[in-house]
C-alpha cells in the first residue's frame, strides 16, 4: 500500500488493526500526540483531504489515496502557518501537547464554527491553559512583548520551546525512533487484595516475540515509596517494583517484554495468575476501625507506617489554646463536614518512558517525570547501582501537575532494560493512567469555628480523614499541608488539628497541585463564610480581621519543626481589595430565567513557598565563544513555563537578551542536583540558583574585564552585551576569546537551598447563577487576585493563574474518578471524567499584587499550584449564597445539588 | 487505538461476498467506537465501506438513511422545505458528547447499534417513526421500529450476524411540527434527557423520551394534553427502573429533567399555530 503524507509517498502496509495514528508515528510524524487513544481529546489530529479527523479512530487501511496532513506538513517547507504565527503571538499553549491537534482543529473551522467555539473545540481537550490564549489564538492577539538586553525580568517574553511546539516539533517523551526497542506491558490485578500463589509464565513466554516475563520472583525485595521527596524519610516504604500481594485493581502483577505491544498484550493475557484472595476495605473510616483487614499488617513502624495493623499511615494532633473555651465563648458558632472527591491530574501525556543501557553501561531512562534526580536516587537504592551508573532525563514533559512527582513507570523499565540488556519502552494506555497511577487523595474534613461579636475568630477546628488509597505516596506529607496554611492564615487564639491518612483496597492518591490545601480549604473558607453570614458582616471584611500580617505568628497545631518560613512580602490586603473592587462591578443577567439564582462568593489561601524540609537546586552558566550564554538547570519543563523564567533572570543578571541564553536542562548528566520541578519551585528556588549562577558569572566577566583594562573590578558594569570599565568597553564575545586564550572558559555555578521560605497569596471570587429548577451552575464572574511577588512573566503567570482556575473549576464541577463498591474505578476514560473543555470554562480577571519578595529570585513568588486551592470554596461559597443551601461535597452537579434544591424550592414553573 | 488482535479485514464489494459470520468477527463501519476500547476478543473486521450504500434517499414514502451514512452527511444533507421537522437533525447531531470531527467517520447506524442511551441518532430515529432494516446471517430480512429495536442500555435485538441495513424514516413524520429539549450535566455534554415532542396531521401528539431512560419511550396522546395529564401519564408510564443511571446523571434528576422539559415542549408546540 502507499500513503500520500504530507506530500510524499510512502510505501509501507499498515498492520490489519492498526490506527493511523501510530502508524504516522511509525514513518516518523511525532507531531501526532496520544492523549487518549480514544476520540475523546483531539491530541492526534491530522488532515484527511483537508478535513480535521482524530486519527486514532481511523483505520490505517482507510487513508490510503486520500492526502494526509499532519502538523509536520501544515505550513509549506517546514515554514510557519499563520494560524501557528497566532499561537506563537498569543502564547496559546502551556505544556504544548495538545497544540499540535489544536492548530490543525481550529485551521479547518468555518466561520460558524469560529463563532460557535464551545461546540466546534469539544473534542480538543487543553488541560493547561484554561483556553482563554487560544481564544486569543484565534482573535489574532499579541500577548508577547520584546525586551532590551538587561530588561527581560519581568516582561511577556515567549516560552523558547514556542516555535518547536506550534510545528508538533517538540520532542516529549515518546518522540524518538530506537531500533531494537523492545515494548512492555503489564498485567494488573483484577482483585482489590490478593496474595499471588503462582504464576506460570509458559504459555506468555511461548508467544512469538516475547523476550522476558518479569513478576516479583525477578524483583529486587528493597521497599520503598514511588513518591520522590528530598528526603525519604517522608513516606513510607510500602512498595515493591513487583510485589507478591496487590492491594488495588489495576496494581501491576507482571511484565511482557516482547518485540511489538501486541505481543506483550497477547503475553500478558496468557499469564496464568493463581491468587488467593483477601479481605479487602474500601472506606478509609472502616479501614482505621478496629478488626479491618490490614494492608500493610506485613510491615512494622520502621517502615514509617504510623500503625500498620490499623491502616494508618500517619496523623496529626494538636491544640493551642482551648478550643472547647473558645466556642463556649464564641457569639457565633459554625460545625460542618466537607467531603473532596477523587479527582486526576489528566495531564494529556501519559506515564511512561524508555531504558537503555548504553555502550557505557550506564543505565539511560527517559521518562516523562517532574523529578529525574530524584528518581535517579530511587533507581539506585532499589538496584543497589551507584548513582554515576544511572542516567534520568526528561524531555518536555506533556504536562505534570503533581502526577509525575512519583516513579511509577522508571522502575519497572530499570528491571526490563536490566534483564533484557535491550532498549525498552513502556506507555501507559490512558486507561492505565486512570486505574494505576495516582489521584488527589479523597477528604473528609470536619470544621468547627466560632467567632466573637467584633468578628474575630475564638477558636478554629479541623479533623481529617484522608483516604491514600494502597499505597501512602504523598500521604503524609499531603494530609499536614491540608491542615497547615489552611489554618495559619487566621489568627485564632484557640486551635485544634487532628488528622488520620487510611490506607485502602483502592487506586493509591499522590502529589496533586495545591498539594492538600484545596481540601482543607474547601472546608475552613466555608466556616470563614458562615461565621461572617451569621454575624452580618462581609465576608472580605470578616477575613481582613483575621488574617495574619506581617509581624503575626503562622500557626497551626501541633507546633511545626520548621521555623524558616516568613514574610518576604505580603500582599493578601492588596488581593482581598482587588477581587472586592472587581466584584463589586454588576454583571447584567444576560437574559436568565427568574428562576436562577445568582450570589457571589470567595476564598483565600495563603501557600508557603517551598515544602518543607529543604529543596535543593544546581544551575550552571557558562560564556560561550560568540557571547552567549549556555545555562544548565536541573529542572524540568511540562508547561510551567520555568523554562522561559530561567533564561529571564539570566539575561537580567548578565545584561543580555533571552534569545543569546541556550538552555539544557532536566538531565541528571549535566551534574549538579535539583530536588525536582513540585511544590511550585521552579522559579523561587531553581531560579533562585539560576540568579546565584548567573550572579557569580557577572562578577567573573567584570573580573577578567577588570584585569584586561587595567582597571578595578568594583567599577565595570554590564551593559548591553558588554561590559563597560571606565571607558573601555569590551564584547561578551571578546572576554570569551580572551578568556580561551587564557586557557579557559568564563563559567559559574549556583545553587538554592529553599529555606528560608516566603508566602504567596490568592483570592478568588465567583458570582454565580444557580438553576433552582435543574441545579445547572453557571458563573458569571471569576475573578483571581494573586501575590507572585515582583512577576517574572506576566502573561506567563496569568496563564499558570488561568489554568489554575480552569483546572480547580473541574474538579468543583464535573470531575470525579468514581470507584464501585468491589474497589473498581468505573470510569477510566475522558468520555465519562469530564475535563473542562472550551464550553466549560469562564474567563477570569486576573489581578497581580504590587509586591516585591526579600527572599525570591529578582522579588519573585511561587505561583504554579495556589491559583486551584481557592476555587472550590469561593465557588462553594457563591452557591450558598444564591441559594441559601450550604453544599459540602463536590463537585457541584446539577444532579448533587438538585435534591436539596427541589427540597427548598420544590417544582418551578418553566 | 490499534487493535492488535486484529489480523484480517474483509472488504466485501456486495451482500453476496459478506463473509460467514464467526466469533470474533466484526462490522467496521465508521469505527470511531470500535477503535476507541480495547477489542481483545476480535479477530476479523468486516469492512463496511465497500458496499457503497447511497448514505441518504428520498423516496416516494420514506427517506432512506444508508447504517453507513455520517453523521456529518445526515446533518449537510439539504431537506425539502416541507420536512418542517428536519431542525432536529442538526439538534440531534450537536447532541453528540463528540465533536464534528468525529461526525465525520461515526456513522448512523453505528451510534444507533451501540444502543446507548444517550445515542441521539437513536433519539432522532425513533421519534421520526423510523423503521430499522436488517440483514440477517441466514439470507433473510427483518424490519423493527428503532423504538423497539432499543431495548435497554447497550442492548438490543440484533443477533450474532445480523446487519443494520439502513433506516426508514416516513416523510409524514418529518412533516410535522416538533419540538426539541436536551439537559447535561455539562454545558455541552453527553445528553442526560433529550426529549422531542411532535405533533401529526389529525393533531396527535407525541413525546419520545430518550437518554433519560434505558431505552426510548413513546408516549402518545390523541391531542396536546393538558400539563397535568402529561405529568401523570409520565409518572405512571415511565417507571423509576426505566430511568438510566450512571456518571452522566443520577436517576431522579433525569425523571425531573423529563416532566420539566416534557412541560417545556408541550408549552411550546401549544402555543405554536
Amino acid at each position: 500500500m502507499t500513503f500520500d503524507i504530507n506530500g510524499k509517498t510512502f510505501a509501507k502496509t499498515p498492520r490489519a488493526g492498526q490506527c493511523l495514528r501510530t502508524f504516522l508515528r511509525d514513518l516518523g510524524h511525532f507531531g501526532v500526540k496520544k492523549g487518549c487513544d480514544a476520540g475523546d481529546c483531539g491530541a492526534c489530529t491530522v488532515l484527511l483531504d483537508g478535513e480535521p479527523v482524530h486519527s486514532c479512530l481511523i483505520p490505517a487501511f482507510r487513508a490510503e489515496g486520500h492526502a494526509v496532513t499532519t502538523i509536520e506538513g501544515f505550513a509549506p517547507d517546514g515554514g510557519t502557518h499563520p494560524l501557528q504565527q497566532a499561537f506563537l503571538d498569543a502564547q496559546g499553549f502551556q505544556c504544548g501537547f495538545c497544540t499540535a491537534g489544536m492548530i490543525l482543529t481550529c485551521a479547518s473551522l468555518n466561520q460558524a464554527q469560529r463563532q460557535d467555539l464551545g461546540v466546534s473545540l469539544k473534542g480538543n481537550i487543553c488541560r493547561c491553559t484554561g483556553y482563554r490564549s487560544i481564544e486569543d489564538a484565534l482573535d489574532g492577539k499579541r500577548n508577547i512583548e520584546d525586551a532590551d538586553a538587561g530588561t527581560a525580568f519581568g516582561r511577556s517574553l515567549p516560552a523558547p520551546a514556542g516555535p518547536l511546539v506550534v510545528r508538533g516539533a517538540a520532542p516529549y517523551t515518546f518522540d524518538t525512533k530506537i531500533d531494537g526497542l523492545l515494548h512492555v506491558k503489564l498485567l494488573r490485578s483484577p482483585h482489590p487484595h490478593a496474595k499471588i500463589v503462582s504464576i506460570d509464565k509458559s504459555a506468555a513466554l511461548a508467544v512469538s516475540g516475547v523476550h522476558a516475563v518479569l513478576t516479583h520472583e525477578d524483583a529486587p525485595k528493597l521497599l520503598f515509596s514511588t513518591a520522590r521527596h528530598e528526603k525519604d524519610w517522608m513516606d513510607p516504604e510500602d512498595t515493591r517494583v513487583l510485589d507478591d500481594v496487590v492491594r488495588f485493581i489495576g496494581q501491576k502483577v507482571a511484565a511482557v517484554v516482547a518485540e511489538t505491544e501486541a505481543a506483550a498484550e497477547e503475553g500478558c493475557r496468557r499469564l496464568q495468575v493463581d491468587y488467593e484472595l483477601l479481605p479487602a476495605v474500601f472506606d478509609p473510616a472502616e479501614a482505621i476501625a478496629p478488626g479491618a483487614p490490614a494492608l500493610h499488617g506485613d510491615k512494622t513502624v520502621e517502615r514509617r507506617i504510623t500503625n500498620p495493623a490499623r491502616n494508618l499511615v500517619a496523623e496529626t494532633h494538636g491544640e493551642y489554646g482551648d478550643v472547647a473555651k473558645g466556642l463556649a465563648e464564641a457569639a457565633v458558632t459554625y460545625e460542618g463536614t466537607f467531603t473532596t472527591q477523587r479527582v486526576q491530574h489528566a495531564a494529556l501525556e501519559t506515564h511512561g518512558g524508555l531504558a537503555w543501557i548504553d555502550a557505557n553501561g550506564i543505565l539511560n531512562v527517559r521518562s516523562s517525570t517532574q523529578v529525574p534526580f530524584l528518581t535517579r536516587r530511587g533507581l539506585s537504592q532499589i538496584f543497589d547501582l551507584p548513582p554515576e551508573r544511572i542516567r534520568v532525563f526528561c524531555e518536555r514533559v506533556g504536562g505534570g501537575f503533581g502526577g509525575k512527582q512519583e516513579m511509577f513507570v522508571e522502575d519497572i523499565l530499570a528491571l526490563a532494560a536490566l534483564k533484557t540488556g535491550r532498549p525498552v519502552k513502556l506507555e501507559f494506555t490512558r486507561e492505565e493512567q486512570f486505574i494505576a497511577t495516582s489521584t488527589r487523595h479523597p477528604m473528609r474534613v470536619k470544621v468547627k469555628a466560632g467567632a466573637d461579636n467584633d468578628g474575630k475568630l475564638t477558636a478554629l477546628q479541623l479533623d481529617v480523614l484522608s483516604n491514600t488509597g494502597a499505597y501512602g505516596n504523598h500521604a503524609g506529607p499531603v494530609m499536614f499541608h491540608a491542615v497547615a496554611e489552611s489554618v495559619s492564615v487566621y489568627n485564632c487564639p484557640n486551635k485544634r488539628v487532628d488528622g488520620v491518612v487510611a490506607y485502602t483496597n483502592t487506586l493509591p492518591a499522590g502529589a496533586f497541585r495545591g498539594y492538600g490545601l484545596p481540601q482543607g480549604l474547601f472546608a475552613v473558607e466555608a466556616a470563614i463564610d458562615e461565621l461572617a453570614k451569621q454575624l452580618s458582616i462581609n465576608p472580605f471584611e470578616f477575613r481582613r480581621r483575621n488574617v495574619v500580617k506581617p509581624g503575626d505568628p503562622m500557626l497551626s497545631p501541633p507546633p511545626s519543626q520548621y521555623h524558616d518560613v516568613l514574610y518576604g512580602s505580603y500582599g493578601l490586603d492588596q488581593c482581598l481589595d482587588l477581587v472586592e473592587r472587581a466584584m463589586s462591578a454588576e454583571t447584567p443577567r444576560h437574559g436568565l430565567a427568574p428562576e436562577w439564582l445568582v450570589g457571589d462568593g470567595m476564598a483565600l489561601t495563603m501557600i508557603d513557598t517551598v515544602p518543607p524540609a529543604g529543596h535543593l537546586s544546581d544551575s550552571k552558566i557558562a560564556l560561550r565563544e560568540d557571547g552567549g550564554f549556555d545555562l544548565t538547570v536541573g529542572t524540568a519543563e511540562f508547561g510551567n513555563g520555568t523554562s522561559t523564567v530561567h533564561r529571564q533572570i539570566a539575561a537580567s543578571a548578565l545584561a543580555t537578551t533571552v534569545d543569546r541564553i541556550v538552555l539544557k536542562q532536566s538531565d541528571t548528566a549535566h551534574g549538579g542536583h535539583d530536588t525536582g520541578a513540585y511544590g511550585s519551585a521552579g522559579i523561587f528556588v531553581a531560579g533562585r540558583a539560576t540568579q546565584h549562577a548567573a550572579e557569580n558569572l557577572a562578577a567573573a566577566i567584570k573580573a577578567l574585564a577588570a584585569e584586561m583594562t587595567e582597571g578595578d573590578a568594583g567599577s565595570c558594569v554590564l551593559d548591553n552585551e558588554t561590559v563597560v570599565c571606565g571607558k573601555r568597553r569590551l564584547s561578551f564575545a571578546e572576554l570569551a576569546k580572551a578568556a580561551k586564550a587564557r586557557g579557559g572558559v568564563l563559567e559559574a555555578s549556583g545553587s538554592a537551598d529553599g529555606t528560608p521560605r516566603s508566602v504567596s497569596f490568592n483570592v478568588q471570587g465567583f458570582r454565580v447563577a444557580v438553576n433552582k429548577a435543574t441545579g445547572e451552575v453557571r458563573i458569571l464572574k471569576s475573578v483571581q487576585a494573586a501575590d507572585a511577588g515582583r512577576v517574572a512573566n506576566p502573561m506567563q503567570c496569568r496563564g499558570q493563574i488561568e489554568g489554575g482556575v480552569a483546572q480547580a473549576l473541574g474538579a468543583a464541577l464535573y470531575e470525579e474518578l468514581v470507584i464501585d463498591d468491589g474497589g473498581r474505578v468505573i470510569n477510566p476514560r475522558f468520555r465519562d471524567y469530564h475535563l473542562p473543555s472550551y464550553a466549560d470554562v469562564p474567563r477570569t480577571e486576573v489581578f497581580f499584587a504590587e509586591t516585591s519578595d526579600a527572599v525570591g529570585p529578582m522579588g519573585a513568588k511561587s505561583m504554579s499550584e495556589s491559583p486551584y486551592n481557592p476555587v472550590a470554596a469561593a465557588l462553594g461559597n457563591a452557591i450558598a449564597n444564591a441559594t441559601g443551601i450550604r453544599f459540602t461535597s463536590v463537585p457541584f452537579k446539577p444532579d448533587r445539588l438538585f435534591p436539596a434544591l427541589h427540597e427548598k424550592y420544590g417544582e418551578t414553573k418553566t | 487505538m490499534d487493535l492488535n488482535t486484529i489480523t484480517e479485514v474483509a472488504h466485501p464489494k456486495s451482500r453476496a461476498q459478506l463473509p460467514v459470520w464467526t466469533a470474533g468477527d466484526a462490522w467496521l463501519a465508521g469505527g470511531t467506537w470500535l477503535f476507541s476500547e480495547p477489542q481483545a476478543h476480535l479477530r476479523r473486521l468486516i469492512d463496511l465501506t465497500e458496499l457503497k450504500w447511497p448514505a441518504l434517499t428520498i423516496g416516494d414514502d420514506n427517506f432512506t438513511i444508508a447504517a453507513t451514512c455520517t453523521v456529518a452527511q445526515l446533518d449537510g444533507f439539504a431537506c425539502p422545505p416541507d420536512w418542517i421537522a428536519s431542525p432536529l437533525i442538526n439538534q440531534c447531531c450537536r447532541s453528540f458528547l463528540a465533536s464534528f470531527k468525529i461526525w465525520k467517520t461515526a456513522t448512523v447506524g453505528g451510534n444507533i447499534c451501540m444502543s446507548l442511551p444517550a445515542g441521539p441518532m437513536i433519539s432522532l430515529t425513533s421519534a421520526l417513526d423510523g423503521i430499522a432494516t436488517i440483514w440477517q446471517a441466514d439470507g433473510g430480512e427483518r424490519t423493527i421500529p428503532v423504538m423497539d429495536f432499543i431495548t435497554g442500555n447497550q442492548q438490543n435485538l440484533l443477533r450474532p450476524g445480523d446487519l443494520l441495513r439502513q433506516i426508514d424514516i416516513p416523510l409524514a413524520s418529518l412533516r410535522r411540527r416538533s419540538a426539541f429539549r436536551q439537559i447535561s450535566l455539562t454545558p455541552v455534554g453527553r445528553s442526560a434527557t433529550l426529549l422531542i415532542g411532535s405533533i401529526d396531521s389529525d393533531s396527535g401528539f407525541a413525546l419520545t423520551v430518550t437518554a433519560a431512560t434505558i431505552r426510548p419511550i413513546r408516549l402518545a396522546f390523541a391531542s396536546i394534553p393538558e400539563q397535568e395529564e402529561l405529568r401523570e401519564t409520565i409518572l405512571q408510564r415511565i417507571p423509576d427502573n426505566l430511568y438510566h443511571t450512571d456518571i452522566h446523571g443520577k436517576p431522579i434528576w433525569r425523571k425531573h429533567m423529563t416532566l420539566r422539559l416534557a412541560e417545556e415542549i408541550r408549552a411550546e408546540l401549544k402555543a405554536q399555530p
